[in-house]
């Protein structure tokens, strides 16, 4: 007889033989040569962590009590997994796409990467799981107990073989899953010994049905008879339970955190899942075949108190198979022990990313600079998680007293982690579902299944029996197996139909209502249409080429000399010479995200990098970061444009200020010289020969009457001069009133031939075409013949041919009256053209009679009147052209 | 399910004749989505069969023989699975829709 | 020992005063009423000094103190500046041109003959 420190040694041995196993496997994955170590089979068995010690032990305690029924529990992931193309490559596709960590991260990313979300999930999950894992204590208990009973051995308390089984798993799955801290969140070790566990306990079920169909029964036809001789020999299934079982099994596999865990972390490649989709059937198949003739012989051989889900064991130790039954035990120890570790994986990730580390990170807000010592405390927070799930999953199976069959807790369990299927799948499906609505769901569906599911399967200590018979406050509507008043209804369906649709109906109704936020919509966008966005699967690529492309696109964001120098820095510091490449180790990956991040934006860099590095899509998040930043440059840049548009007008605008200013002072200073100069100049004649004639004796008459004319003339001149600066000074302050008045242009042309050549010695010849002048004019009439005075004088006076003419035309063009003075002297030369209207701008000082403003004044005039005159360059001769308003066109005005 | 798939005939502008290829892959895809269905199907059948209890008229069904039609009905989804696995082995590696479905996709 | 004075201005009136007052001192006056060709005039008439205005038509004043400083012959001209700007700026520039006198318009006609009458004096002593 096996004894019970034999049994010890047995698993003991099998756990270091586990644990060999995930080692090499983890060296192997690490230096990137386990091709095997991905392919669709172990893929495969890693899904069999579905089948639990539940499955082991209790299929066939469950056949034994419901006869067929029992196949529900594997019809449901059959279906789910057959019709893969529906839904699971969608799952899996998102979760690589967007580097999803457990199913509280991919629930919370589809809704806006809330971790709100994600905390209720976790706690769900982990409420939800914790029936299951004191399930798995439960059977572990239960099958040593077989041994030690065989044994006679009793001194082992069952409390304490619990107790140290929960302790001996925590250790295990603290061991297995926290050894490393993957970025991916991706464990081969763990998986490969999951493989090897699922098929250590598909040997073991085979063997003992082999066994027991051709060992005991004698053959598959005599099997058939003991079948349907037995107690569950007739077909008798409810089909509502067959149903709704199938249903939530099939809920359950792709709500399971550890289903999720293997299914979709894990997964390494996508087209995994087309083997998978047949291969795993096949494995629940094959596991599930012997269950029902087990059973039956079960039932047939054993005392009626023998409980039949530990039939597994006790059907070969009852024929003395004792080697057969310690296989069979190890088996169920497999289904147990993978089942946890990867379970406690999973809600230990969940855990420590969704509740430990934002509540840590938050409690040390401020410091930046703990990016040594996370990894640590994440570990940490993985084993404490684990730990304590472990301490609930013994607390469970201590309140709930251990003696509910193992079927039903599964289905407890089953029933509370798929309230998080109507979030998932309308979030995988439905765009408009929202965060609100997955909340709202989640808290129904969960509150529903605590009342009427997890707190009566507790006992009598948590839910009362009054409260049970006659509901809360004797409210029997509101009893926890008979909601509204409903009775008669199995417990299990009475909890999966209120609360599943209660759940669906208030995620639906919620999400109507509510408007989602950007993020959330993109995120569903992403989540819904996710086979357009994300490219197709690739294994993963070696880190050789990960340098290069790391090399070549910070030379194309850096510039060729600054990444090379870059990238030798770090080859140097890691070690290489030569001219290697540095490895992209994190630090490196750091250093080098924050130097492209000063070029092109912290989110864009680290999305950059995450591409080549993780090769996987950028997720919404970054995108969002990447558009928010190119957004601020160019907002920043259009301002800088802005501004510095508006700087050069500024500047443009001040340096043309500043022109004028310097002209207007110039102009002023050599205003005041000229003026200094004409007042002077007449002055100096004027005092000279008044001190002659006061001072000089013996002057003639003749003399002193010459003295006196000069005199004479040169007040005049001053006079003029004088007259002239007031004309001016009044024509360019504006205070001059016009006296406007109408008349003909022959007129006014008239008045001023004659003064402009009066006493002068060879008047010019004035040609004019009178038919031509007889045009209405409503101006300044004694201005404007100011200014035709000025005009004549000046081309009398500069003239220099020899027989001097002035040609005086008239035109009318647009409204406006050209009046021309055109002399055959030699003109004005091209340099001396633009200054003939500045102020005492005399063309050639010899023949200067007046101060030099005549033009100007011309000038300021004319512009008074509404026109203007000008200086045709054109021209041979001396050409001035007058610019008048016509009459009718004054009058309009 | 437009969304889910690469070679389903639903963008703005579906070309009326495919390719023999194509149109076999298409419909190929189409029982692939349909298995589910039809295991539904299967698994419900003996639902309707007579149980002991309910029925006195005719003989419930034994054990074995519910056994039996569950475990090849079973087994014939499996196969029918892994069949079209091996199908759509070769083209749709990678998930790329076929050359001549390269189109862009209606997602309502 | 001659007196001859060259006086260079395009005001005819302010040319006869001075002319004028001259020849009643005793000098022989010589006139020129243009500066782009007053160089050439000077070292032709080869006066015992000049009168010369800034404001000249063809050639400044400035310009052409400048030019007779840089020839041997005129280098030391005793040259008698008259101007009507009457801005320090012009006194300046007619030193550093290394004028002998500098006058301002309006003067008066004793100032005129003091200064010839120095000028001369000064000349033919060193």
């Amino acid at each position: 007889m096996a004894t019970l420190n034999l049994l010890i040694l047995v698993c003991l041995a099998y756990v270091i033989l586990l644990f060999g196993v995930a080692f090499i496997a983890d060296r192997l994955a690490a230096t990137g040569r386990s091709t095997w170590l991905r392919s669709p089979l172990v893929y495969t068995l890693s899904l069999s962590i579905y089948c639990t010690a539940w499955t082991f032990y209790g299929a066939v305690g469950y056949a034994a009590r419901s006869g067929l029924e029992y196949l529900t529990i594997y019809l449901g992931p059959t279906l789910v997994m057959i019709g893969w193309w529906w839904g699971l490559r969608k799952l899996v596709r998102i979760g690589r796409s967007q580097r999803v960590t457990s199913i509280a991260d991919l629930i919370s990313s589809r809704y806006g990467k809330s971790n709100l979300l994600a905390v209720c999930v976790t706690i769900l999950a982990v409420i939800g799981v914790t029936p299951y894992i004191a399930l798995q204590l439960q059977s572990i208990t239960l099958s040593f107990g077989v041994f030690v009973d065989s044994d006679a051995m009793g001194e082992y308390g069952e409390h304490g073989v619990v107790f140290w089984v929960a302790i001996g798993l925590a250790v295990f799955a603290i061991l297995f899953g926290t050894r490393n801290l993957d970025a991916n969140e991706r464990h081969h070790g763990v998986v490969t010994a999951v493989a090897l566990e699922a098929v250590v306990k598909l040997v073991a079920l085979l063997a003992v049905g082999i066994f027991v169909v051709w060992g005991i029964a004698g053959g598959v036809q005599e099997t058939l008879v003991r079948i349907d001789t037995s107690r569950i020999g007739e077909w008798q299934v409810d089909g509502g339970r067959w149903m709704m079982i199938t249903f939530l099994s099939a809920a359950a596999f792709v709500c399971l955190p550890r289903m999720f865990q293997v299914m979709v972390v894990e997964n390494d490649d996508e087209r995994h899942l087309r083997t998978a989709a047949w291969a795993f059937p096949l494995y629940l198949l094959l596991i599930s075949l012997f269950v029902v003739p087990i059973a039956a012989v079960g039932l047939d051989l054993m005392d009626q108190t023998d409980n039949p889900d530990m039939f597994v064991l006790t059907v070969p130790l009852s024929q003395g198979r004792e080697g057969l039954a310690v296989l069979a035990f190890l088996g169920g120890f497999s289904s147990a022990t993978s089942m946890v570790i990867v379970a406690a994986m999973a809600m230990s990730t969940m855990v420590s990313n969704h509740i430990v580390m934002p509540i840590w990170l938050s409690s040390r807000s401020g410091s930046a600079s703990f990016s040594g010592d996370v990894r640590h405390v994440i570990l940490l927070a993985r084993r404490i998680s684990i730990a304590a799930i472990m301490a609930l999953g013994y607390f469970y199976y201590r309140l709930s007293g251990g003696g509910t069959a193992l079927a039903s807790i599964g289905l407890i369990s089953f029933a509370g982690i798929s309230q998080i299927l109507p979030a998932l799948v309308g979030g995988l499906f439905w765009r408009g579902a929202t965060r609100t609505g997955a909340l709202a769901g989640l808290t129904v569906g969960f509150a529903l299944w605590v009342y009427t599911s997890l707190l009566p399967g507790m006992g009598t200590g948590v839910l009362s029996a009054s409260v049970m018979m006659h509901g809360p406050l004797g409210l029997e509507w509101l009893r926890p197996h008979a909601l509204f008043g409903i009775e008669g209804m199995d417990p299990i369906m009475h909890t999966v139909l209120w609360s599943l649709s209660l759940n669906t109906a208030a995620f639906c109704l919620v999400s109507l209502y509510t408007f989602p936020s950007p993020l959330e919509r993109l995120q569903g966008a992403q989540f819904v249409n996710v086979f357009d966005h994300s490219t197709s699967p690739r294994g993963w690529t070696g880190s050789v080429a990960q340098a290069e492309d790391l090399m070549i696109m910070s030379q194309r964001i850096l510039g060729a000399h600054e990444a090379q120098e870059l990238f030798h820095r770090e080859a140097e510091l890691q070690g290489a010479w030569g001219g290697h490449l540095p490895e992209p180790t994190p630090q490196f990956l750091d250093r080098l995200e924050r130097a492209l991040s000063g070029t092109v934006g912290a989110a864009t860099s680290h999305a950059m990098i995450g591409q080549i590095v993780g090769g996987s899509s950028v997720s919404v998040e970054d995108l969002l970061a990447v558009a928010d930043e190119s957004a601020q440059l160019l907002e920043y840049s259009s301002q800088l444009e802005a501004k510095s548009a508006e700087l050069a007008r500024t500047a443009r605008q001040l340096r043309e200020a500043n022109e004028k200013l310097t002209q207007i002072s110039l102009q002023k200073d050599a205003f005041l010289s000229q003026v200094s100069h004409e007042l002077r100049t007449p002055m100096t004649s004027i005092r000279a020969f008044s001190e002659i004639l006061r001072d000089a004796e013996s002057l003639t008459p003749e003399e002193k009457t010459r003295y006196a004319t000069i005199i004479h003339d040169e007040a005049l001149r001053l006079t003029r001069l004088l007259n002239d600066l007031l004309d001016l000074s009044v024509l360019e302050s504006g205070q001059v009133s016009l006296n406007m008045r109408g008349g003909t242009l022959s007129d006014v042309l008239d008045r001023a031939v004659s003064p402009a050549l009066a006493g002068v010695d060879r008047p010019l010849v004035v040609h004019r075409r009178k038919s031509n002048e007889a045009i209405a004019l409503y101006s300044d009439l004694d201005r404007l013949a100011q200014v035709f005075i000025n005009l004549i004088a000046n081309a009398q006076k500069y003239c220099d041919a020899t027989d001097p003419e002035l040609v005086i035309t008239v035109h009318q063009m647009g409204g406006q009256l050209l009046v021309d003075f055109v002399d055959n002297g030699s003109g004005i030369p091209p340099e001396a053209q633009s200054l003939v209207f500045e102020k005492f701008a005399r063309v050639s000082a010899e023949k200067a009679g007046g101060a030099g403003l005549g033009l100007a004044i011309c000038r300021e005039i004319m512009q008074r009147l509404g026109g203007d005159v000008t200086y045709l360059g054109g021209v041979s001769g001396g050409a001035f052209r007058v610019t008048l308003p016509l009459a009718n066109e004054m009058a309009a005005q | 399910m437009s969304t889910e798939d690469p070679d389903s005939g639903t963008s703005g502008l579906p070309p009326v004749f495919l390719e023999r290829q194509t149109y076999r892959r298409r419909r190929l895809m189409d029982a692939a989505r349909l298995l589910p269905l039809l295991g539904v199907g299967l698994f419900a059948i003996p639902l309707l069969w007579p149980m002991s209890g309910n029925s006195s008229l005719t003989e419930p069904v034994k054990t074995s023989g519910a056994a039996i039609y569950l475990f090849i009905a079973w087994a014939g989804l499996i196969a029918a699975s892994a069949w079209m696995g091996k199908k759509t082995q070769g083209w749709i590696r990678g998930d790329q829709p076929p050359p001549d479905a390269g189109r862009a996709q209606d997602h309502g | 020992m001659s007196r001859r004075v060259l006086l260079i201005e395009d005001e005819p009136n302010i040319v006869e005063a001075i002319r004028f007052l001259l020849v009643r001192d005793g000098w022989q006056v010589e006139a020129h009423s243009d500066g782009a060709d007053a160089v050439e005039v000077v070292v032709a008439a080869k006066p015992d000094l000049v009168i010369l205005d800034v404001m000249l038509p063809g050639k400044s004043g400035m310009d052409v103190l400048r030019d007779l400083r840089d020839i041997d012959e005129t280098k030391g001209l005793p040259v008698l500046m008259l101007t009507a700007r009457g801005q320090s700026r012009d006194r300046d520039m007619a030193e550093k041109a290394g004028v002998s006198r500098f006058m301002t318009k309006p003067f008066s006609n004793a100032e005129v003959l003091t200064a010839v009458r120095d000028l001369h004096a000064q000349a033919t002593r060193s």
